[in-house]
């Protein structure tokens, strides 16, 4: 049957995928009449309901409105289990472990930006190492590694790649507690020996841009944004290490939930409960990952910020480049929640999906304990990002939890033919975007038209309420793996 | 060899065929290496010996070829061929034959970041064998 005729319209924004056969809960989907038309050609509501039916899931199993077809769980996808009898599962996550964004703003503005934009994106480009299977200056040994497992963006900072505040300004200080390294393969160490302090490929990027709409003025200036200022957004994750854990995991969870009393309806929704062994051990080899996604945006907003000071033969004090906020959009966590009147401890996978706290929390540091949390949505690199805030509604309806980006409408193939005999870097920029890239389809394949119109996405959001429109930023100069 | 591309909007997957299990897994391996990069057979290749083991067919497709994209994202190792020695439901041995990826000879096409176990089938169709396989990139 068409699950797109069983959707239920709950208001505006929000639909449900009624609860049939053995989904545990309903799904619920935040998205708008224009943009469910990007839904119907695939199968990622199916895949809503799929994750429904994991033991453990609780409320429901829901999607943001960038939500695209992905492996096992769709990308977009939000799903919270009990942290006693609920699942851990790696396909929840993805590949990419603890991929991400950071946003730093600097003193510059827009003005200083133009009489060297060629010069700082050759900069940029020359400095930081991208493409696919590039490796960086660093080269770690194995117990260094293992350190930067342990600690995070406080092991980068130490070395000197940035400053103490930037390590606040990271969600969860940039260091998930738990990592064990002891639980990481040789493969996965010997992947990320090398990748440190590099983008990597595809959808990843470093943007330079601007400050160019300023929606919440009061929130917008505790964020340290004003119109016209620069800002840097660097968009990485855990590079070869993060796959190679995944896989790893994966394989091993693919045998063991066999031997578990439920039927899952795609092997790449494999796994575990939280409490076993198990899931014990892909929880705490993830949260390596995400140490390790975490000191390597450390290390690149360290070599941009050099760049900018070379190109604009300025010292770090006038530059002014300081962090916003780090996010990371793949992601298992252990929080609070309160479920229907009572505290719960839940697992929260975000896969694709950006965390949104609200004023208050605890967790967040004490220069946005009043706003909210900062969620950096980046946009398709011709067009524009979006800063928001995190709401006490996205705790109530979606375990503090928003969309993460734009969402592919165009296959990769389909981009590619779309985009021959163009060429796209003459058109973007005409846009005012000056673009540098490596791989010999990336452009092509990360063409605007290939995703959804990000405005419209954060529109949802922001309407529905789990997160707040704070400022847009335009792009200036996008450097791609 | 018969391969033909799955085009999904956020990855791509491959479908193959093979007149029986060896010859699937081969032309497997042959396609996936043929997506990643453009690479021609050549003379000195150096041979390497695996063995690769799954619970059952989808499981041992799927570990013999993230084997055989960690040889490649892992070790640098381009594979030009595989041989497949033995094979069972279960297990199977190949020999491979390699070179040293060297970035001024080798173009890579389309990273493979990982290969998924999402919708992975391995079948025997009238006409032979049949695998589809997504790939995460």
């Amino acid at each position: 049957m068409n699950i797109m005729s069983e959707l239920k319209r709950i208001d505006d924004y929000r639909w449900e995928v009624p609860k049939t056969g053995a989904m545990h809960v309903p799904g619920r989907v935040y998205t708008s009449a224009r943009m469910m038309k990007t839904l119907e050609k695939e199968d990622a509501l199916r895949q809503v309901s799929n994750v429904a039916t994991l033991p453990g899931i609780i409320s429901a199993s829901l999607a943001m409105p960038d939500i695209h077809w992905g492996y096992g769980f769709p990308i977009g996808g939000v799903a919270a289990f009990d942290w006693d009898n609920g699942v851990i599962s790696p396909g929840g996550v993805g590949y990419d472990i603890n991929c991400g964004v950071r946003l730093a703003v600097t003193s510059l503005e827009k003005k200083d930006l133009k009489p060297r934009l060629d010069e700082l994106a050759n900069a940029l480009y020359q400095n930081v190492p991208s493409g696919i299977g590039s490796t960086g200056s660093i080269k770690l040994s194995i117990k260094d590694e293992k350190k930067v497992l342990e600690q995070g963006s406080r092991w980068a900072v130490r070395q000197g790649f940035g400053e103490d505040n930037d390590i606040e300004n990271t969600e969860d200080n940039g260091c998930m507690e738990n990592a064990d390294p002891s639980e990481i393969s040789g493969r996965a160490l010997e992947r990320g020996r090398k990748q440190l302090g590099t983008l990597g490929s595809g959808n990843h990027f470093i943007e330079v841009g601007y400050v160019e709409e300023i929606y919440d003025e009061e929130t917008a200036r505790r964020f340290g944004l004003y119109k016209d200022q620069v800002t840097l957004m660097i968009h990485s994750g855990s590079r070869g290490l993060g796959y190679q854990v995944c896989d790893d995991s994966l394989a091993k969870m693919t045998k063991h939930v066999r031997k578990l009393d439920f039927e899952i309806p795609d092997r790449q929704l494999s796994c575990a409960m939280i409490q076993s062994k198990e899931g014990q051990q892909y929880f705490n080899a993830m949260a390596c990952a995400a140490n390790y996604a975490w000191a390597n945006r450390q290390v690149l907003m360290h070599l941009s910020r050099e760049t900018f000071q070379r190109v604009f033969r300025i010292g770090p004090g006038s530059l002014g480049m300081n962090l916003v906020y780090d996010v990371c959009h793949n992601i298992a966590k252990k929080e609070e929640h309160v479920v229907e009147g009572k505290k719960r401890i839940v697992c929260v996978h975000r896969k694709g999906a950006t965390r949104s706290f609200p004023p208050g929390h605890i967790a967040l540091p004490e220069r946005y304990r009043d706003t909210g949390q900062p969620i950096l949505i980046p946009g398709d690199m011709g067009t524009a990002s979006y800063v928001l805030s995190g709401t006490q509604k996205a705790m109530e309806e979606t375990f503090g939890s928003t969309c993460h980006g734009a969402g592919r409408v165009l296959s990769r193939t389909a981009a590619k033919k779309a985009s021959k005999g163009r060429a796209l870097h003459r058109e973007l920029q005409d846009m005012g975007v000056l673009v540098k890239w490596t791989g010999r389809s990336t452009l092509a394949e990360e063409m605007p038209e290939a995703y959804k119109d990000i405005s419209q996405v954060v529109e949802v959001v922001h309407e529905a309420g789990i997160s707040r429109k704070v400022a847009k930023l335009k792009p200036s100069v996008v450097i791609k793996g | 060899m018969k391969y033909t591309l799955i085009d999904h909007t956020a990855d791509f997957g491959i479908r193959v065929s093979g007149s029986d299990l060896k010859d699937l897994f081969e032309n497997t391996a042959y396609a996936m290496f043929d997506l990643i990069i453009d690479a021609e057979l050549s003379k000195d290749g150096k041979e390497f010996d695996i063995s690769v083991s799954g619970y059952d067919l989808p499981d041992l497709m799927f570990n013999w070829l993230r084997e055989l994209l960690y040889l490649f994202a892992g070790k640098e190792m381009v594979i030009k061929k595989a041989d497949i020695v033995s094979i069972s439901e279960n297990r199977l041995s190949a020999r491979i034959t390699y070179s040293d990826y060297d970035p001024g000879r080798h173009e890579i096409k389309n990273e493979i970041k990982a290969v998924t176990y999402h919708q992975l089938k391995v079948e025997n169709k009238s006409d032979g064998w049949e695998t589809i396989i997504i790939f995460d990139v």
